[in-house]
Parts: C-alpha cells; structure tokens; sequence
C-alpha cells in the first residue's frame, strides 16, 4: 500500500512538499535503494518501577514499515514501551524482538525535547547521530543530506541557540535520520509546538517516512495527530494494550475529514471510558 | 561622525569603538579629581601624594629596573602557584564530578579544609617553608584551589542529564562522552570558577608578600613603608589594581572564545 502511494503522489501534496525543502526531491532520486524497516515482536512485556507495574504483559506485533502510534492516559505506561522498544530501559520479564543482525544505529529515538548540545553547530548536532560512523569521510556529506531531508541546510553554521522550536526539532529529526534508521521511535515529539509548527512537523514526519521505508512508532497524546499518521493507534491502559485500532484513511490523509474525525472520536470515547471506570 | 552616526540609525544607541572607553572615564574622573585635591592642598601629601608624585616614583622606579623586577616575581609566582592549585582543583574537580566513589572517598575532607582560611595558614607555612618562594606558591595554590574545585565538580554535576542519555543512545564512548557534552556543558561553571580564583590568587599573593617576602610587590610596597616613601606604597596598590584588572580581562578574552555558543556572551 505505501510503495503504490509513493509512485503515485497527488500534485497538492508535491507542492507542500516543494515549499518545506527544495532541494529533498533530488536527495530523494540520487539516494540508492533506502533501507527497509525492522519487523517488531513484543512478547509478554513487564515492567515495574518499584511496586508500580507499569506494564502488566504487553503482547504486539508490528510488521516492517508500518506506522503505529500508541497514545493513553499520562502514566498509562506509553512512555515506558517506548523507552523499552528503543533499549534505553530493561524489561523485568518478557522479550521484544527486532529481527537479527540489528545495529545499534539502526534504531533511533527522537524525545520531546531536541536534546540538541548547544555548544555545537547544527551541523555537528547532526553529526552526532552517526554514531560510529561519526569519524568516516563521508560524514559531513551525510550530514548536509539530511538536513536538506528537513529544509535546514541553509542553518548548517547556525548555534542551535538561535533555531526556533520548530526547527531545533528539525535538526533533532535530521539527527535521527542521518543514520537511515529501520526503526524511528517518537516520544512525543511535537508535545512542545505550537499547532501550526506541529501540522508542518506531521507532514514532515509523514513525508520522511514514506521516503525512508522505516517502521515509525509514535508515543503522543493528541488522538487527532496519531489517527491523521498512524496505520494503527494502539490505546494503552493500565499496563495493558486496550484497543487495537487499523486506521485505513488514503494517504495523503486530509486533516478534519469526516473519517478521521469520527475515528478520532471513537478513541477518544475508548479513552475517556477508561478515565470513567477509575 | 559618531553623533552622525547614532543619528541615522536611532536604535543603536552606542557607537563601538567609544564602547571600550567608557568603562575609563570613572577611573579617569577619580584621578582628575585626586589631582586636583592635591595639588591645591585639599588633601596633605603626607596622607595620598598627587598621582603626578605616584606617576614620578614609578618612572624612577621603571629607570633602576626594580619595579620591573618585582612585577614580574610576583607575576611569576602568581601564575605558576595559580596553575599548580588550579590544576589539582580541577582534577579533584572532574575526578570526583565523574566517580562516585572518588567523590565519596575526598569530597568530605575537601570541605573541611575548606573552611579553614587558607591565610590563617601563614605562621604554620612560615615553620614549613621558611620565606622563600615554595611558602608563597603553596598559599596560592592553596588559595586558588578551592574555587576551581568547586565549580568545576558544579559544573560536572549540572550537566543536562538529557543530552547525556542522548549521548549514549547515540553511541558515543566515554570519553567521546567527556569531551563532547560533559566538558562543554561544565565550562561555564568552570569559568565562574577561574574568576573567582584569580581574585583569591592576587589576594593570597599580597598578603604573603607583605609578611614574608624578600622581593615582589608586597615586599616593595612594605619597603616603602619602612623609609616613608608614601607614594611608592600608593604605587603598589595601583599596580595592584591594574593586575586585577588584567587577569579580569584575560578570562574575559577566554570565556569570549570558549563559550561563543552561549547566548550570555554574544555581543549585547
């Protein structure tokens, strides 16, 4: 269904896509073959902080590609999956599974906050999400091509101090790419925008997304912003995976659509049930 | 041309290069006005000669070679005591910013010493080191430690621990870690230290130098006492100043250029 959409893209949306960054349609053609997303396996997931079990056995599966959001009530244990989808926390018991052979650099987190070092230039910022790779030639390179990716590569000598939000999340977003990640973890990454930097951001995540093939998963709460990106909206309650919803809009997704809104009400009806229940 | 200037273009209300004077013109309105109370008796030159007196015993001074001489030993002792305390203040610093044992282990010791003054030292350092130099560069040094210490150890602990978790998502080694984000992130609080240290540094340096001391400003200035050469000792303390002032301004120079990032330090 994605590589059908990406061939064939309705002009309104290539124009959009023109104004953000004029330069990505021909990074996008000289690219070879991008690679593909990781397949995500979650079996029996548990984990507590102390006497507080925040996840009480999550079982998921996530086929490569796709993109999934998971939203819930704050302290619904969202947050948690994520953190422990991306490696930076250890499971109590149970096992997630990214298929083998996978690099460290193959998944990437993007946080609510740019976590950009302000002592270096943007492009270093980038840089950083190299990894390893940090020291090749081609770094530099790479680098540039990612933040053409975002629309940013005239602030390339810019201190991240002077970027707006919008764009130090962009930078952060560009950091997260530059390795062409199989696996692109957001924690609410447009929590802290305001709602016209955050439609521009949703069509540059889209965008980047369909280009790079990555599996996307999208820890927000705003019901509105997962049902217009999201293939699926997981709704996580009290440690557990509550509904399991497949958003089938055609991409690109009109915002305010009937369809989408009525979705997006019914999750949130999903959600809201729950909040009564406590 | 500059009222012209600030004519044309009524939001800059400064013109650069008068920026540089103007920090001058207290400085200079004091020693106009002590002038002239000198001159006309207003204020007895057994109490503060004129500073056209101070002026002529320094150039005197300047002719023998002796003001040169003493400036530049306690230079040199200023600096070289300076960089021995700092520089272990600064490993102690990192060290006990980065291990929690390291800081378990000394941090406690640390203070208690701390809250001894260091000068409350001198009759103790005389026994030790008798008057020569080692007793003076050990009294700054020891001066100079405590604020480099502090900060740098504040400095290490403040560090944003979001970009570090981001560090290591990013996989960047230990020391990739240190010189990337964790240095970085300490060096204004470094800085802070340093400023302190080089006031402490001047301090320590005077009072040692008047006490014990066979060469060096304080011992000028303690010299001058002895004959009643009021205005060599007038000298000294405006050496003193000028010193002070120079160290300020050399951190200044260094902070300019290591923290240019810094939204603090960009061109107000």
């Amino acid at each position: 269904m994605q590589t059908a959409l990406r061939t064939s893209l309705p002009e309104t949306e290539l124009a959009s896509r023109a104004n953000f960054a004029p330069h990505a349609r021909v990074v996008r053609e000289e690219r070879p073959a991008h690679s593909s997303g990781l397949p995500l396996s979650i079996r029996a997931l548990r984990k507590s902080y102390g006497d507080n079990e925040v996840l009480r056995g999550i079982d998921l599966h996530i086929p490569a590609g796709q993109f999934v959001a998971i939203v819930g009530k704050s302290g619904c244990g969202k947050s948690t999956l994520l953190r422990l989808i991306a490696g930076l926390e250890k499971a109590d018991s149970g096992s997630i599974s990214l298929g083998d052979a996978v690099k460290p650099e193959d998944i990437r987190v993007m946080f609510q906050e740019p976590r950009l070092l302000p002592w270096a230039r943007v492009l270093s910022n980038v840089e950083v999400g190299l990894g390893r790779d940090r020291a090749s030639s081609d770094a530099h390179s790479r680098a540039e091509e990612a933040l053409t990716e975002v629309g940013l590569i005239d602030k390339r000598d810019q201190w991240p101090s002077v970027l707006s939000g919008g764009q130090k999340q962009r930078v952060a977003l560009a950091r997260a790419l530059v390795s062409h990640p199989r696996v692109l973890a957001f924690d609410e990454p447009l929590g802290a925008l305001d709602a016209l930097t955050r439609i521009s951001m949703q069509r540059l995540l889209e965008r980047v997304w369909r280009d790079q093939g990555f599996t996307a998963i999208l820890v927000t709460h705003d019901v509105a912003e997962a049902v217009a990106l999201a293939d699926r909206v997981l709704v996580i309650d009290e440690g557990r995976i509550a509904h399991d919803v497949t958003v089938n809009a055609a991409r690109p997704r009109e915002r305010g659509s009937a369809e989408l809104a009525a979705l997006e009400g019914s999750i949130l009806g999903h959600l809201l049930s729950a909040d009564d229940r406590t | 041309m500059s009222l012209i200037d600030s004519v044309s273009f009524p939001r800059s209300f400064r013109v650069p290069r008068l920026d540089g004077l103007i920090q001058w013109i207290v400085p200079l309105a004091i020693i106009a006005i002590w002038q002239v109370a000198s001159v006309t008796g207003f204020v007895p030159t057994r109490v503060l000669p004129a500073p056209s007196d101070v002026l002529l015993a320094g150039w005197k001074l300047l002719l023998s070679g002796e003001l040169a001489r003493n400036i530049w030993v306690s230079f040199w002792r200023a600096s070289i005591g300076f960089l021995i305390g700092g520089g272990i203040g600064f490993a102690f610093g990192l060290a006990n910013g980065l291990s929690q044992l390291s800081n378990k282990l000394t941090d406690t010791t640390l203070q208690m010493v701390r809250n001894v003054p260091h000068l409350a030292l001198i009759p103790l350092v005389i026994l030790w080191f008798g008057i020569d130099e080692s007793a003076k560069l050990f009294l700054v040094a020891l001066g100079v430690f405590f604020p480099i210490y502090l900060n740098t150890l504040h400095g290490i602990r403040t560090v944003d621990p979001q970009l570090i978790e981001m560090g290591r998502i990013y996989g960047m080694t230990d020391g990739e870690l240190f010189r990337r984000v964790i240095f970085p992130g300490a060096l204004p609080s470094i800085f802070v230290g340093i400023r302190f240290a080089l006031g402490i540094m001047w301090l320590t340096l005077i009072v040692a130098e008047t006490i014990a001391a066979s060469s060096g400003l304080g011992y000028m200035a303690m010299q001058a006492r002895e004959f009643m050469l009021i205005d060599v000792v007038v000298l000294s303390i405006l050496i003193y100043a000028l010193l002070g002032k120079l160290a300020d301004s050399a951190s200044r120079v260094l902070e300019r250029l290591t923290l240019s990032w810094h939204p603090a330090y960009w061109k107000r």
